[in-house]
């Protein structure tokens, strides 16, 4: 148990202070620079909230679909192989439903305003 | 650089007496992009450096002469490209390039997708596309021969090598690729094709296609892969329905292509190409992610790896659309 603030209300003030005084205050690169490290720390924000629970999803899902247990980076080495010899293809029940969840997970992290990813969740 | 650009300049512009206002501009990964002007005895001549930094070459990209010789036979084929003025030699002293003349224009999609300014020209820019890929895949391969040459099959098994060595589990990346496998056109009768037809490689003034430039990528190949390319949503900056860049449609540019000659257009090829496109592109954002972890510590590099998943929301819109 850590003290407060939290570790997101601690990168939410970062974020502010990148925006509001570095940005302004820089010129050229470094300007450019300082905004992406602000979306660098919104996107540890989002993890940090989001992939816990969502990264175990993904790991039951997985255990379902291959039928074996493990950690998440080798149960997708495992689906890797799975789909590159043809044993699990995109008509396999369950396949089709778990790379969207993913993929969308890793969305709503990584670039939420992304237009592909506002069109699925019915946003544009 | 600069006095050697400078008496080089005075050795190849016939007229030329120096050089003023040398500037690097940003863009342009692989190569160094320079604007300076010459200055001739009717005023300044606005000319553009391109060279590359001091490496040996790699074997799978042709060299700047390479990209001037094919640039003047689309020119003189009709396409829009700019006018090369020198192709750099030994005893310039300023590695390989070459100096091109400046087309005016603007090149970032964001300003030419949203800016009144392009408004007129927009509309027609997807026919136009169209009609310059046509010009370019009619060139005669005897003119640009020696070439590097790529078949399907090649690209594919090269690319997925690439993936493996990269060494991220990637199940989306995977399902793209097998589908590649189990969908791989027969080869196309071949043509020269420009290989990164796209923003950011497309000069566009207020009233036309300027020039088509950075022809690093060109080679013989599947015309139906340039059409391919320019679709990749990665290029579409949240124009999601207008699949041509962001302005257009493909029946559009289809239509521009078939108009002004090009062989008929094979609408599952293109999409083959574009699937294919918008994987390439994803291994290129996740490559970033490895070079950044190898010592090449920059924030925008680091931010870019975490694009590839942009391109698995593209590649399961393509292969698993969903209602």
């Amino acid at each position: 148990m850590q003290d407060q603030p939290t570790s997101v209300e601690l990168l939410e003030i970062i974020g502010e202070f990148l925006r509001t005084v570095a940005v302004p205050g820089l010129k050229g690169h470094a300007a450019f620079h300082a905004l992406v490290a602000a979306n660098a720390i919104d996107i540890v924000k989002r993890e940090i909230t989001i992939a816990p629970r969502a990264d175990e999803e993904e790991r039951q899902r997985l255990v379902a679909l291959l039928g074996h247990d493990g950690d998440l980076e080798a149960l997708n080495q495992a689906l890797c192989a799975r789909i590159a010899d043809g044993s699990l293809t995109a008509t396999t029940a369950g396949l089709a439903d778990h790379l969207w969840a993913t993929t969308l997970t890793k969305l709503a992290i990584d670039q939420p305003n992304y237009s592909s990813y506002r069109r699925a969740m019915g946003q544009s | 650089m600069e006095p050697a650009l400078a008496s080089c300049a005075v050795r190849c512009l016939p007229g030329a007496t120096g050089i003023a206002n040398l500037r690097r501009l940003s863009g342009g990964a692989s190569q160094e992009t320079w604007a300076f002007e010459a200055l001739m005895p009717a005023g300044p001549l606005p000319l553009i450096l391109r060279r590359m930094p001091n490496v040996p070459p790699r074997a799978n990209v042709p060299g700047p002469e390479t990209e001037a010789r094919v640039i003047v036979r689309a020119a003189a084929a009709g396409v829009p490209a700019p006018e090369i003025h020198h192709v750099l030699e030994p005893v310039d002293g300023l590695g390989r390039g070459y100096i091109m003349g400046f087309v005016a224009g603007e090149t970032i999609a964001r300003k030419i997708l949203r800016d009144a300014a392009f408004d007129r020209v927009r509309p027609r820019l997807a026919r136009r596309c169209g009609e310059v890929l046509a010009l370019i895949h009619a060139i005669d391969l005897d003119e640009v021969r020696p070439l590097r040459a790529t078949t399907v099959g090649e690209s594919l098994a090269t690319s997925y090598e690439a993936y493996q060595a990269q060494g991220m589990a990637r199940p989306v990346f995977e399902l793209a690729f097998r589908w590649l496998k189990d969908n791989a056109p027969a080869d196309a009768t071949p043509r020269l094709i420009h290989g990164d037809f796209r923003h950011g490689n497309l000069i566009i003034s207020p009233d036309d296609l300027a020039a088509v430039i950075d022809w690093e990528g060109v080679r013989i190949g599947d015309p139906m892969e340039d059409l391919g390319w320019i679709c990749v949503n990665s290029w579409r900056f949240g124009n999601l329905d207008n699949p041509v860049g962001g302005f257009g449609a493909r029946e559009e540019m289809f239509a521009g292509y078939e108009a002004a000659g090009g062989p008929a257009v094979d609408p599952a090829r293109v999409h083959f190409w574009e699937t294919f496109g918008t994987l390439r592109w994803g291994m290129i954002c996740a490559g970033m992610a490895r070079e950044f972890q190898a010592g090449d510590r920059s924030v925008e590099r680091a931010t870019i790896g975490r694009r590839a998943s942009e391109t698995e929301i593209d590649l399961l819109r393509l292969l698993l659309p969903r209602g």
